[in-house]
């Protein structure tokens, strides 16, 4: 399988501070990629630069053969190919739930209204929000409203979507049912690469992960051998830390 | 009070027109609504906003520059550079009308950009963000997604500007131009003894003015966020 996201040691510093150390490493077509680490271990850091939301100062990344950081490049045709879903949704207040994953088709794929207006419908339905079609985003449930960000990012028709904590800010009742518009996606062979912590979902849905600390790819190893063997202390550690919050090591003696 | 409306009402409202020009309350209204909104200063308040959020560095410190100079300088200091200034600056003469309004324009701007600005930088910053991801360019993320917002943020400072500058108009009366002071002032000078009437009825004007379009402000902008909230 060829490549879908080819990252070269890219380099990034926000001033003095290395944010992204010499990170290498590729996702294949059709993978899902998750992405966990310590808070501050640049986990977001990575995945906005894949499509350019942050710059880079070193290094060269390659989205479906595209270098995204050349200079020159029309960085808007490149992104209407990446699909992004943000931890706080953000969709757009002003517009409905339609409107939001209309606007894309719109403005960048040039569909007229009457075609972009069917796609929404059609991926508004996929995500469980068909009757939902003509809310405003301050009416829905954040773990809807994360929905309809997804239905956005579908209609970009992309092969591609980035998630960064897609599920960290909603209510525990509603991280399901993002979840499983997730699950749904990667089994029809999207390629995603997840930001989370949520290892019930990588372990059953992820292809790979890669443990993150200090701008680095630590490690990067088949769900089944980072969970029952990480190799790194750090990872070791940071897996107590995240499976068992309230472990032994923090009880009192 | 009341007799004074009765018998100049017409020149409170066009001043001598049609005998001599445009004047009184509409002349106001023109230059204030030309000035404003409609007209000039709106749309360059929007460019200076835009240059001084954007990442063009010398167009931000150009707009930045426009104003801190503006904002800095009392507007009948404005009034009175451009009516010395622009003729000499354009080698012609230059009517008392167009001198106000360029006073105007440029003062309003000023003001009008901070508040446009503050509107942009209020929304969160996912908002640019989500909307370039999905690729829009810039212009477009502004167009469809940024202004939007913004400007309905800021109806209510917008508007308070808008009101103020109504009334700050009135001071382009000192270099001739002849709106609904300079009526005033004429009246004045023909009934001699009755200041204290003719001044209350020129304070009436401009206070229902203004009480109008804050009241229009208010409904537009209930208007746009009950339809923002229409029932699904
Ligand atoms: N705009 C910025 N300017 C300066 N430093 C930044 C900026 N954004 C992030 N950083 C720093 O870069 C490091 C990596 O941040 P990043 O947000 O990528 O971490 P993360 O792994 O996503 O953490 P979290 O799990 O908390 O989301 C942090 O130390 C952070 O303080
Ligand atoms: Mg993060």
């Amino acid at each position: 399988m060829p490549d879908m996201i080819d990252l070269q040691h890219v380099n990034k510093w926000y001033g003095q501070y290395h944010a992204l150390n010499d990170v290498t490493n590729q996702v294949k077509k059709g993978e899902v990629v998750v992405v966990c680490g310590p808070s501050g271990s640049g986990k977001s850091t990575m995945i906005r630069t894949l499509n350019r939301l942050e710059p880079i100062q070193g290094g060269r990344i390659f989205v479906n053969g595209e270098d995204i950081h050349a200079v020159g490049r029309d960085i808007n045709v490149l992104r209407a190919g990446i699909g992004f879903v943000f931890q706080q949704f953000n969709l757009f207040p002003h517009l409905s739930a339609r409107e939001n994953v209309m606007l894309s088709p719109l403005k960048v794929a040039g569909m007229t209204k009457a075609e972009a207006s069917e796609l929404a419908a059609g991926l508004l339905e996929k995500v469980g929000l068909g009757h939902r079609i003509d809310s405003m985003p301050a009416q829905l449930s954040g773990g809807q409203q994360q929905r309809v960000a997804i239905a956005r990012a579908l209609a970009q028709k992309s092969p591609l979507i980035l998630f960064d904590e897609p599920t960290s800010a909603l209510d525990p009742e509603m991280v399901g049912e993002v979840l499983s518009v997730m699950k749904q996606l990667a089994a029809e062979g999207m390629t995603m690469v997840v930001v989370t912590h949520e290892m019930g979902f990588a372990q059953e849905v992820a292809d790979r992960i890669w443990f993150m600390d200090a701008g680095q790819i630590l490690e990067d190893s088949l769900p089944a051998e980072f969970f029952s063997n990480p190799q790194h202390p750090r990872a070791r550690k940071f897996l107590s830390d995240v499976l068992e919050p309230r472990g032994a090591a923090t009880l009192p003696y | 009070m009341l007799d004074i409306l009765h018998e100049y009402g017409l020149m409170f409202l066009v001043g001598t027109w049609p005998v001599g020009p445009l004047g009184g309350f509409a002349n106001t209204l023109v230059l204030a609504g030309l000035g404003l909104g409609l007209g000039l200063s709106f749309p360059l308040a929007m460019l200076l906003a835009l240059a001084r959020t954007g990442s063009i560095r010398w167009l931000k410190m150009l707009a930045t520059v426009w104003v801190y100079t503006f904002r800095g300088i009392p507007l009948v200091m404005v009034v009175f550079w451009a009516y010395f200034l622009l003729p000499v600056m354009i080698d012609t003469t230059v009517p008392a009308f167009a001198t106000a309004l360029a006073a105007i324009v440029v003062y309003e701007s000023a003001f009008l950009a901070e508040i446009v600005r503050a509107g942009l930088d209020g929304l969160p910053k996912g908002q640019m963000e989500a909307a370039r991801s999905i690729g829009l360019s810039y212009a477009q993320a502004m167009k469809s997604v940024i202004l939007p917002q913004a400007l309905l943020n800021i109806i209510p400072s917008l508007v308070s500007q808008f009101v103020s500058t109504i009334k700050a108009t009135s001071i382009v009366y000192i270099i001739g131009v002849q709106e609904i002071t300079f009526s005033a002032q004429q009246i004045n000078s023909i009934e001699m003894t009755r200041a204290l009437s003719v001044f209350l009825v020129l304070a009436a004007f401009y206070f229902v003015a203004c009480l109008e379009l804050s009241q229009f402000a208010r409904w537009l902008e209930a208007r746009i966020r009950a339809r923002q909230l229409r029932p699904a």
